[in-house]
């Protein structure tokens, strides 16, 4: 429990608590970046979770991207390396193919993922490396201030679609995850999402799988959480969280997309 | 044995245990020759969708802490200076070997010096340097390889094997001499290889945020660079004790140079070679001492005129320096550079012989 919420307390008081519910050790104590109501901060922390439950923590090597969560590193309590734009599944590829016998995962955003790093993205699952791939879909470029991303939807407005993402001009939002499943090296491909309670423990139980998977020398996972971008989307978070349901998911539809037989 | 071949044997033997490359002409023979015998002797070797993927593989297995490599030729090599730039903050110790091949553009597959000023001035983005070594035959093709990788380790930085395409596709015999780690390597507690129980966890990036902490990395970096300059420069030299001319010229440059030299000697005139093997960190203190002994200097390239300004930079005006060259994959002949030596010492306003 915090030392914040328990200074006040005597030591008697103290011992009557229960600790029903803390921070994951495989989280760091850096307080996170991330605008409120933002998904990175949930997903890093169920990711983090899966991995303290599974033990592997001292097995795992992370690889951080360019965009929101290219700090990851200062929040995930695990060996990590951060990376030029787009390249996190090269680089993770690399790592594996080195040290076969850790779990290696990259943490992408749409734009790192499904627009500079497209050919990393597609050849590693095409390979099947024998990695994890987490991509946040939020539909935006959320570090570089808002503009349009590959995924970011028709109509939807944003900095470089100021009046709406028009596809004579922009062209169609790009579902990477479809793609990649329709690649034999491929094992497990899901879409999840953060904005319910509900939404989280699927998401966990997708990560858990996601590193069984990799154990058992399965293929590339491939991981899609549609996530929110409160501050680039111009909304509250519950609002965004509102909107992600009714116009992310009609396009980004959450369930699995290719499941082991 | 081929060059190429050469410097993947040589790689094998040295331990490289990774190697991510891209297929292009005139250097294709080193992922062929690993892919075959590196894999059979337990090399990983991975053809990856493109140089872009190739050194980024590379930023990954030598963070990983694996003694690691790619090879290109010259367009693949741009490709990649995006990943170099961040190997090198990153401090990550791999081998890249450029077999330069004409340019600009796709330009053609035949032999060129015109990546100089890429390989010794940064190529990349941000303030860094290359440790870059020059072979001029098969021979050094290999033995600069182990040597590639020991400065690597020791530095921990990328260092750069500078051909071209005559270098890799010519045949000269070739002596495998028994690698032995140098002792200077150190451990790699920076490597990101699962924390280990009990152990701190470590990371890798390039990202300061803090101006004054990214100025302390660079500071970092360049009091490295500085440590290399003052102990890793390498050059050979060749007829220099009398010498009242000196050819400077690097890699096959230089035996077409060294063939000049011999020519010139048989008609008496007292000409030397300067040949560097570190590109960079620059022999140029041997310039500095040799400077007041000489009438003249020649730079000969096979490009259009690159290595030359670091010779004007070290000779600072002390003696006329001249250059010859020739670009697009042709190469030079040995009369070519004694007729430019001999039209050095017979001009009276030394740039206009300048032979482009």
């Amino acid at each position: 429990m915090s030392q914040e919420i328990t200074q006040d307390l005597t030591v008697e008081e103290q011992e009557l608590l229960e600790c029903v519910y803390a921070k994951p050790h495989t989280l760091t104590d850096t307080r996170f970046h991330y605008c409120p109501g933002c998904g990175h901060s949930v997903i890093h922390r169920v990711l983090m979770e899966v991995i303290e439950e599974l033990d592997i923590q001292d097995k795992t090597i992370g690889i951080a991207p360019v965009g929101c969560s290219v700090f990851a590193y200062n929040y995930m309590n695990i060996d990590m390396q951060g990376t030029a734009h787009g390249r996190a599944s090269a680089v993770a590829t690399a790592v594996k193919r080195i040290l076969p016998d850790r779990y290696v995962f990259s943490y992408q955003g749409d734009g790192d993922l499904a627009a500079i790093g497209t050919a990393e993205t597609i050849h590693t699952c095409n390979r099947g490396e024998n990695i994890m791939i987490v991509f946040i879909n939020n539909a935006i470029y959320g570090m570089t201030g808002g503009q349009m991303a590959p995924t970011t939807l028709i109509g939807m407005k944003t900095s470089t679609s100021p009046t709406g993402r028009n596809v004579e001009t922009g062209g169609f939002p790009i579902k990477m995850t479809e793609i990649v499943a329709t690649l034999p090296g491929v094992y497990y491909v899901t879409r999840q999402s953060v904005h319910t309670p509900n939404a989280v423990r699927q998401l966990k139980k997708a990560f858990t799988k996601g590193f069984q998977y990799q154990k058992e020398k399965k293929g590339t996972c491939f991981i899609e959480v549609v996530s929110n971008c409160p501050s680039g989307w111009k909304m509250t978070p519950l609002q965004a969280n509102e909107w992600l349901v009714e116009n992310m998911f009609p396009f980004y539809p959450p369930g699995d997309i290719k499941v082991p037989k | 044995m081929k060059g190429n071949e050469a410097l993947a044997e040589a790689a094998i033997r040295a331990g490289c245990q990774a190697y991510f490359g891209y297929p292009i002409t005139p250097q294709s023979e080193v992922l062929e020759y690993l892919a075959g015998e590196g894999r059979k002797r337990g090399m990983i070797v991975l053809q990856a969708e493109s140089e872009l993927a190739s050194i980024n593989m590379v930023f990954g297995g030598a963070g990983a802490g694996a003694r690691v490599m790619t090879s290109s030729s010259s367009p693949g090599i741009s490709l990649m200076q995006e990943g170099i730039s961040y190997i090198a903050c990153a401090e990550l110790p791999c081998l890249i070997v450029n077999v330069n091949r004409g340019g600009p553009g796709l330009g053609t597959i035949q032999p060129s010096q015109g990546d100089y000023f890429q390989s010794v001035k940064g190529g990349g983005h941000g303030d860094y340097r290359l440790i870059v070594l020059a072979p001029s035959g098969v021979q050094e093709m290999a033995d600069f390889v182990y040597d590639a990788f020991d400065l690597a380790d020791k530095y921990r930085t990328p260092v750069l094997i500078l051909a071209d395409g005559a270098l890799g596709q010519m045949m000269e015999k070739v002596e495998f001499r028994e690698y032995v780690p140098a002792d200077h390597i150190p451990p790699k507690p920076w490597a990101t290889t699962g924390k280990g129980k009990g152990h701190p966890r470590t990371f890798i990036t390039t990202l300061h945020m803090q101006p004054e902490k990214m100025e302390e990395v660079n500071r970092h970096l360049q009091a490295k660079f500085r440590t290399i300059s003052e102990n890793e420069v390498r050059y050979e030299l060749v007829n220099t004790e009398d010498a009242e001319y000196v050819i400077v010229a690097y890699g096959l440059a230089a035996r077409i140079a060294h063939r000049a030299v011999q020519l010139l000697r048989k008609e008496g005139i007292r000409v030397g070679l300067l040949r560097p093997i570190t590109l960079w960190p620059y022999p140029s203190a041997v310039l500095q001492t040799l400077a007041p002994q000489l009438q003249g200097v020649l730079v000969v390239e096979m490009n259009s005129g690159q290595m030359v300004e670091d010779v004007r930079l070290a000779i600072e005006g002390r003696t006329p320096v001249h250059f010859y060259g020739r670009m697009g994959g042709i190469i030079p002949a040995p009369d070519e550079v004694v007729s430019a030596l001999r039209s050095m010492i017979h001009t009276e306003v030394p740039e206009a012989a300048e032979a482009h």
